[in-house]
C-alpha cells in the first residue's frame, strides 16, 4: 500500500525540481556578487549566510538585509529571486493541493481508509454487498445488536446515505464493484473473522459473481445472496448457497399464505417480526376470488401462488400482450371505476395493486376500497420515499420487497434453526398453527416475541454440558424455570429441536436433554435471557435442578462427590 | 535516443563527479576544498533524489535509497562546514575540513554505488 506516497512524489518532481533549483540559483548569486560590510571593505557573503537569506527571504518572512546592508547589486539579484522563489512556492503548493483533490488519488485514499478499518477489526464481521432497502435494513438491525458490518456499494450516493443513517457502530464503507475479486478482498473476504457474505444488490449477475467468490474462498462461510430469477436461483443453490432470496417470490408466498391459512401466516408474522400485531386481527379467511392489478414480477408470483391454493385469479393489466391467453383477464390499470367493476370487483375478495407506479397502485386501492368496503387489500410500495402516504393508507398489507427479504436473512442469520421451524410449519395445517398462537399469545401477551435457538454444547450451554457428563439427567423443563425462583416457570416455551437429523415440532416438557441437541425457543426476552443464563452458568442450573446452592469451585465439588461414593 | 534517460544520467554522473572533485586532495587541508564543489554536490544530488521519486521497481527503489544516502552524507558535510566555518570559535581548523570531507567522502560511495545501479539498468535493457 505504498501506492499513494509514489503517486504523491511523482507527481510532485517537477516543483520540487524547480524549488531546488530556483534556491541553488538564488544561493549562488548572493556568493558570487560582492558586498560591502560596514567599513565599506569588500565583503562576499558565504554559503552559510546566503542559505540563511534565501530562506526566508524566499519564504517572504524578511528579516531585512542580514549581517551588513546590501549594495544595490545585491538588491537587484534579491528583486529577481524573491519574485522566483515566490511563484516556485506557489507552483509547488498549488500541485500538492491538486493531488489531493484529483478524484483518481482521493478514491486511492479512501480505498485505503477502508481497507485499514477492515483489517483493524477484530470481532466476527458480516460483509453486504449492495445498500439498498435491504441491506440498509439489515445494516441497522445488525449494528443494532453490535454485530460489525462491512458494506461495499456500486453507488457513491448510496454510501454517503450509510453517513447520514447514524448507526450505532461505525460501518467501513466503499464504493466499488462488488462483483470484482479485489474489491471484496479489500473488504475482508479472504480475513478469518468474516462470518458471512449477503449479496444483497439489484444486479443477479453480480450476486451470483460474489456468492461463487466466497464459496469458492471459503465453503463453510455463510453466504446468502438475493436473485429475481429461477436460473439464478437453481445456480446458486448449485454450489451451496445457505440461503437464496428472491423477493418477489417470497413475498407473494407470504401474501398467499396470508390469503389462505391466516393462523399459520400469523405464527410466521410473529416470528419472524418481534412488532407483532395482535391475535385479533387474524385475517378472516375467505374463500373467494382476487383481483390482481399489474402482471409484471409480482403480479405473476402472487397468481401462481394463489392458483395453487385453487383460488380463483382476475388480471388487470394495461398491455394486451401480458393478458393473451389469460381467461376472464381484463384490459385496463384499474384506477378507473368501470375497469375494476369489469374485473368483479364487487364480489371479489382481495385485491392486489402491484403496478410499478406507486401514485397508481394506491389509486387502486382508493377506488376498489369505495366500491367495496370488505376488501383484503395488497399494495406495492416501489418507492421507500412514500412511507408516510402508504403507512397512512389502511391497507392490509404494503408489499416492500427489499424489507420482507431483510427480515428473512435477519432470522436465519440470528436462529438458524427458525428459517428450519417455518419451512416445518407450512407442512402443519390450520389448527395447529391455531393452538401454537394460543399458546404464544398466553406466554408473551402484548409484548414482543423473540425467539432464540440453544445449542446444548460447550459456547452455549456449557453448564448443561458438565451436568451431562456428572451422569445427572437433564429435563428441558430445567432450562424452563426461573432461575431466581424454581418453582416459576418462565414465559418461554420450546418450539423445535434437532437431535442429528431428526426433528421435533413442540417437544415435550419431559424430553431429556443430550449433547449436541439444537433447541429453539420463543418468548418474551427477559424470559429468554434467563433461560440462556441457567444453560450457562453452573451455580444457577444447579439450583434450578435440586434447590440448594452449588458450592463453588470445581475442587469442592469433586470432594463432594466422592464422598457420596 | 531518449531525452529524459539523458537528463537522468547526467545528473546521476554529475552528482558523483562533483561529489569526486570536492573530495580529492588532503583530506585536512581546507585550500585542497572548494565549497562551491560542496554546495553544488549537494543541489546536484538533492535533484537526483527528486529525480528518482516514483519509480516503484526494485531497482528504482535502491537507486532512491543510495541517493538519499548521499543527501544525508552531504548535508551533514555541509552543516559541519557552517558549523566550522561560523560558530566555532577556532575557526575552519585541520579537524573540522577533515570530518567534512570524510562525510563527502562517504556520499561519494553513495553516488558510486548509484552510478553502478544506473550501468546494471543499462545493461540489463539490452536494445
Amino acid at each position: 500500500m505504498y501506492d499513494i506516497l509514489y503517486v504523491l512524489l511523482r507527481r510532485l518532481r517537477a516543483p520540487l525540481i524547480t524549488l531546488i533549483v530556483v534556491y541553488a540559483v538564488s544561493i549562488f548569486g548572493l556568493v558570487l556578487i560582492p558586498g560591502q560590510d560596514d567599513q565599506g571593505n569588500v565583503w562576499h557573503m558565504s554559503y552559510f549566510h546566503a542559505f540563511y537569506f534565501v530562506s526566508f527571504m524566499g519564504s517572504t518572512i524578511g528579516f531585512g538585509e542580514i549581517p551588513y546592508a546590501f549594495t544595490d547589486a545585491q538588491r537587484m539579484w534579491t528583486l529577481c529571486t524573491i519574485y522566483a522563489c515566490v511563484v516556485a512556492w506557489l507552483y509547488g503548493i498549488g500541485t500538492t493541493l491538486a493531488v489531493f483533490q484529483d478524484s483518481g488519488f482521493t478514491r486511492l485514499l479512501r480505498l485505503r481508509r477502508f481497507v485499514n478499518h477492515v483489517r483493524s477489526l477484530t470481532e466476527p464481521f458480516y460483509l453486504i454487498c449492495g445498500y439498498g432497502v435491504t441491506g440498509s435494513n439489515l445494516a441497522r438491525e445488525l449494528t443494532e445488536r453490535n454485530v460489525r458490518v462491512v458494506v461495499v456499494d456500486i453507488d457513491q450516493d448510496r454510501i454517503d446515505e450509510l453517513e447520514l443513517d447514524g448507526l450505532r457502530i461505525p460501518v467501513p464503507a466503499f464504493c466499488g464493484d462488488a462483483s470484482l475479486p479485489d474489491i471484496l478482498d479489500h473488504a475482508g473476504l479472504q480475513l478469518p473473522n468474516c462470518a458471512g457474505v449477503l449479496a444483497l444488490t439489484n444486479s443477479d449477475k453480480v450476486n451470483l459473481a460474489i456468492s461463487i467468490a466466497s464459496k469458492v474462498l471459503k465453503p463453510k462461510r455463510i453466504a446468502i445472496s438475493r436473485s429475481e430469477s429461477d436460473i439464478t436461483t437453481a445456480n446458486l443453490a448449485s454450489f451451496g448457497t445457505d440461503l437464496i432470496v428472491d423477493p418477489f417470490r417470497s413475498y407473494a408466498e407470504y401474501v398467499a399464505l396470508a390469503a389462505h391459512s391466516p393462523h399459520r401466516h400469523l405464527v410466521f408474522d410473529w416470528l419472524m417480526n418481534p412488532e407483532h400485531r395482535n391475535l385479533a386481527s387474524v385475517y378472516r379467511h375467505a374463500k373467494g376470488r382476487w383481483i390482481i392489478c399489474g402482471f409484471g414480477r409480482f403480479g405473476s408470483n402472487i397468481s401462481r401462488e394463489l392458483k395453487q391454493e385453487d383460488t380463483e385469479v382476475t388480471i388487470i393489466d394495461p398491455d394486451r400482450k401480458n393478458i393473451r391467453g389469460l381467461p376472464g383477464a381484463v384490459l385496463g390499470v384499474g384506477t378507473e371505476a368501470v375497469t375494476l367493476q369489469q374485473a368483479g370487483v364487487e364480489e371479489a375478495v382481495g385485491i392486489v395493486a402491484g403496478t410499478a407506479n406507486d401514485a397508481d397502485n394506491l389509486s387502486i386501492i382508493m377506488t376498489a376500497r369505495e366500491l367495496n368496503p370488505k376488501l383484503i387489500t395488497v399494495v406495492r410500495q416501489n418507492l421507500s420515499a412514500n412511507d408516510l402516504v402508504f403507512e397512512n393508507s389502511r391497507c392490509d398489507f404494503i408489499m416492500q420487497p427489499g424489507q420482507i427479504i431483510a427480515t428473512r436473512i435477519m432470522a436465519q442469520l440470528k436462529t438458524p434453526l427458525l428459517s428450519e421451524f417455518l419451512d416445518q410449519l407450512m407442512l402443519q395445517d390450520e389448527v395447529w398453527a391455531h393452538t401454537l398462537l394460543n399458546r404464544m399469545n398466553a406466554t408473551v401477551g402484548e409484548e414482543p416475541l423473540e425467539s432464540r435457538s440453544v445449542c446444548i454444547g460447550t459456547k452455549e450451554a456449557p453448564a448443561v454440558l458438565e451436568k451431562l457428563q456428572e451422569g445427572t439427567e437433564i429435563k428441558l423443563i430445567a432450562l424452563l424455570k426461573n432461575p431466581h425462583y424454581r418453582k416459576e416457570t418462565l414465559h418461554c416455551f420450546p418450539l423445535m429441536m434437532r437431535r442429528g437429523d431428526e426433528v421435533k415440532l413442540l417437544p415435550g416438557e419431559l424430553t431429556e436433554l443430550q449433547e449436541g441437541d439444537d433447541i429453539l425457543f420463543c418468548g418474551r426476552k427477559g424470559a429468554l435471557d434467563r433461560m440462556a443464563w441457567t444453560a450457562f452458568n453452573y451455580n444457577t442450573l444447579h439450583y434450578v435442578l435440586t434447590g440448594n446452592d452449588a458450592t463453588q469451585s470445581r475442587l469442592q465439588r469433586w470432594l463432594q462427590g466422592s464422598d457420596t461414593k | 535516443m531518449n531525452r529524459e534517460k539523458v537528463i537522468f544520467a547526467f545528473f546521476i554522473v554529475l552528482a558523483l563527479t562533483l561529489n569526486f572533485g570536492f573530495f580529492v586532495g588532503d583530506i585536512d587541508n581546507p585550500e585542497h576544498h572548494d565549497v562551491l564543489e560542496l554546495f553544488l554536490a549537494l543541489v546536484v544530488s538533492l535533484i537526483c533524489t527528486v529525480l528518482k521519486f516514483g519509480d516503484r521497481s526494485h531497482l528504482g527503489a535502491l537507486m532512491l535509497a543510495t541517493s538519499l544516502v548521499a543527501d544525508l552524507q552531504l548535508i551533514i558535510a555541509a552543516g559541519i562546514w557552517g558549523y566550522g566555518e561560523h560558530i566555532a570559535a577556532t575557526g575552519m581548523d585541520p579537524r573540522v575540513m577533515a570530518s567534512v570531507v570524510s562525510f563527502a567522502g562517504g556520499a561519494l560511495l553513495a553516488n558510486i554505488t548509484s552510478v553502478i545501479l544506473l550501468m546494471v539498468e543499462t545493461v540489463l535493457i539490452r536494445r
